[in-house]
């Protein structure tokens, strides 16, 4: 039914897609803006296509090689490179499918929000071509098998976050959140471009698969893990180094915050496919699963707690993504700890992972569907101020349902996606340390009584007269928020099968080291 | 595959299926109840009026609990931690760049010299 071009081809032609799209969008848009909006609307509805395609294929069938330049994937290794697979390849595992299948969600409920949310707005040439190019960018990072490859993607999506973070201006507010996010970035960026260094120094290779088929563990390799890990942790947001997100992500357009949420978890990826894939076993995991694990009680607690005083509704929401990212932190990261314990890992490790990895696209949804509320409340009230707003209830009802849907989804309130995994990572944290499933139980309960503020703030009381004349958000955002909360709504309510034709699925390709090197150097 | 999306989650199970059906019921029940309760209530009367000890009810958009009034006292009991927190929180990339770069050493210490 699908052109065998298309499928054979979709690891390319996902990442193709964009880009050429992304750098015609300007010129595209000198016709007219609405041939600009059927343009980029349709480039990403093509590019959200193929990369389910190619995740359902990789679900199906397996781990996926694409080899660049080369006529088939098994020419991996040419016979003439020494035993290096010197081409750039994309390798794009279970792991890499269920982040393909988050961006191809979000990205596309996204862009049919901000067709409407910025049609008011100028500078939209340069709007969705930098749009277009974070979709590359995170397609990239979560496909490619190359770590060199990595970093470029990842450079891609800096300079486009950046962009877009500083788009409103906003008196120059947004310019500088935007540069504090650069900055921090372009250091980050150098620490993981002097681990590639050394990694390839010490290798002479840039192929992930092949790093690790070789890894030592040496003290550089020790280096350059810990200059990874900080540079990703920092890029998702984890405490302490998460003081640019709520800078950044109150400052971006709302749309363009729902899709830092989705960059944030590229990062997040970017980091277990290190520690798992590059090292794995070599590692001390104990200590570095600790790490992981403090960072994200830290982003836990620190997050929903920076998160209720807030005023605004945006950094409030901001401060509650640092918050969610540490349940995925803990819950990989207690995995990571018990990894060279195999009865331990069956026991709980992989539940504790496969509660991680849930929440990454649970949250992916509910915050991504959080922050486009607060876009449409924005664009009809003309302020994030809580102490502002109140009794919009009245005026934008279709707004409420899903500023509610998403509200009981990050609280953990069943049915909804996010009691799932976090009951996940409750139960099986639970079996390592007690005390951290109290912790992450503790900040459920201070995020719902958060998100009862501010949905009092914001929705409840009686109709203010300064909003009398508001309306319900436009359809187009509507519907880019009603595909988010019925993922939500579904992910929900059928967990069971999300888990086992998704999660486990990913954990285990996360976890099986081999078999990730053997997808490219199998037959060398 | 469990058609009725059953997650196992290594303690327990969770079926969000039959919660929504112990939920239904639970709604069946207090609606009962509701139903046996008082008659005579006719909104859009004196009645439905708000008595605030004889005081005249105030504008409507005068009674609405703004955001800055909520969880004022769970504020005032964690000020010490808030006293703390909220600082570092200060807004100056200077101050970003040396977390990173300490918590870069800190790995460094943890990961390569001390274990």
């Amino acid at each position: 039914m699908i052109p065998a071009f298309i499928v054979e081809n979709s690891p390319a032609l996902m990442v193709i897609v964009p880009l050429v799209a992304a750098f015609l969008s300007p010129f595209i848009g000198r016709i007219s803006s609405m041939v600009r909006s059927i343009w980029v609307g349709g480039a990403m509805a093509v590019t959200s296509t193929i990369a389910l395609i190619l995740a359902l294929d990789v679900y199906s069938a397996g781990t996926r090689l694409y080899v660049f330049g080369a006529s088939a994937a098994s020419a991996a290794v040419p016979p003439d490179s020494g035993g290096i697979p010197i081409r750039i390849i994309f390798e794009i595992d279970q792991m890499s499918a269920l982040m393909l299948v988050i961006t191809a969600i979000s990205g596309f409920a996204i862009i049919l929000y901000s067709l409407s949310s910025e049609r008011s707005h100028t500078g939209l040439e340069s709007f969705y071509t930098l749009y277009l190019l974070m979709i590359t960018g995170i397609l990239g990072m979560v496909s490619t098998g190359d770590i060199f490859n990595f970093f470029v993607f990842l450079e891609i999506l800096s300079l486009a976050s950046a962009g877009l973070i500083a788009y409103r201006v906003d008196g120059g507010v947004a310019v500088e959140a935007a540069l504090k996010y650069f900055v921090l970035s372009t250091i980050g960026a150098l620490a993981i471009l002097v681990a590639i260094g050394i990694y390839y120094g010490q290798y002479n290779a840039l192929n992930m698969a092949m790093i690790a088929a070789r890894m030592q563990f040496s003290v550089l390799d020790q280096v350059a893990l810990v200059l990874i890990i900080a540079a990703l942790a920092m890029k998702c947001g984890a405490v302490p180094m998460h003081f640019w997100t709520p800078d950044a992500y109150s400052m971006a357009p709302s749309s363009i915050t729902a899709l830092l949420v989705v960059a944030s978890q590229a990062s997040l990826y970017g980091l277990f496919r290190t520690v798992f894939t590059l090292y794995n076993v070599t590692l001390n995991a104990a200590t570095v699963g600790w790490l992981i694990i403090i960072l994200g009680v830290l982003s836990m607690v620190v997050g929903v707690t920076m998160a209720i005083p807030q005023k605004n509704v945006k950094r409030l929401m901001a401060y509650h993504a640092v918050s969610q990212t540490g349940y995925m932190l803990l819950g990989v990261g207690v995995g990571l700890a018990v990894l060279g314990n195999q009865s331990l890992l069956d026991a709980f490790g992989y539940m504790a992972m496969e509660g991680g990895i849930f929440h990454i696209i649970n949250h992916a949804m509910y915050k991504g569907l959080l922050f486009l509320t607060a876009g449409a409340i924005f664009l009809r009230v003309g302020t994030y101020n809580l102490n502002r707003m109140g009794g919009l209830g009245h005026s934008m009802k279709w707004t409420m349902v899903f500023f509610v849907i998403g509200a009981l989804a990050i609280a953990g309130i069943p049915p909804f996606n996010g009691f799932a995994s976090k009951l996940m990572i409750y139960e099986s944290v639970f079996v390592f340390n007690p005390l951290l499933a109290v912790i992450a139980m503790v900040v459920s309960i201070l995020t719902l009584a958060s998100f009862v503020k501010v949905f009092h703030s914001i929705f409840m009381g009686p109709a203010l007269p300064e909003y009398s004349g508001v309306r319900e958000a436009p359809m187009p955002m509507l519907v880019g928020m009603g595909i988010l909360a019925v993922v939500v709504i579904l992910f929900g309510l059928f967990p069971g099968i999300v888990v086992e034709s998704l999660i486990t699925p990913a954990a285990h390709a996360l976890v099986d080291q081999g078999a990730y090197i053997g997808a490219v150097l199998g037959g060398a | 595959m469990d058609a009725t999306s059953t997650l196992l989650t290594g303690a327990g199970y969770w079926n969000p299926l039959a919660w929504l059906l112990g939920l239904l019921a639970a709604i069946i029940i207090a609606w009962l109840i509701y139903s046996m309760g008082e008659k005579g209530y006719k909104p859009g009367t004196a009645q439905a009026e708000p008595f605030i000890s004889g005081n005249k009810e105030p504008e409507k958009g005068m009674v609405h609990v703004r955001a800055g009034n909520l969880y004022w006292g769970y504020l005032e009991a964690l000020r010490g931690y808030y006293d703390r927190l909220v600082p570092l929180h200060s807004g100056n990339l200077h101050d970003y760049i040396l977390w990173y770069l300490g918590i870069t050493a800190l790995f460094l210490v943890l990961v390569v010299i001390i274990s």
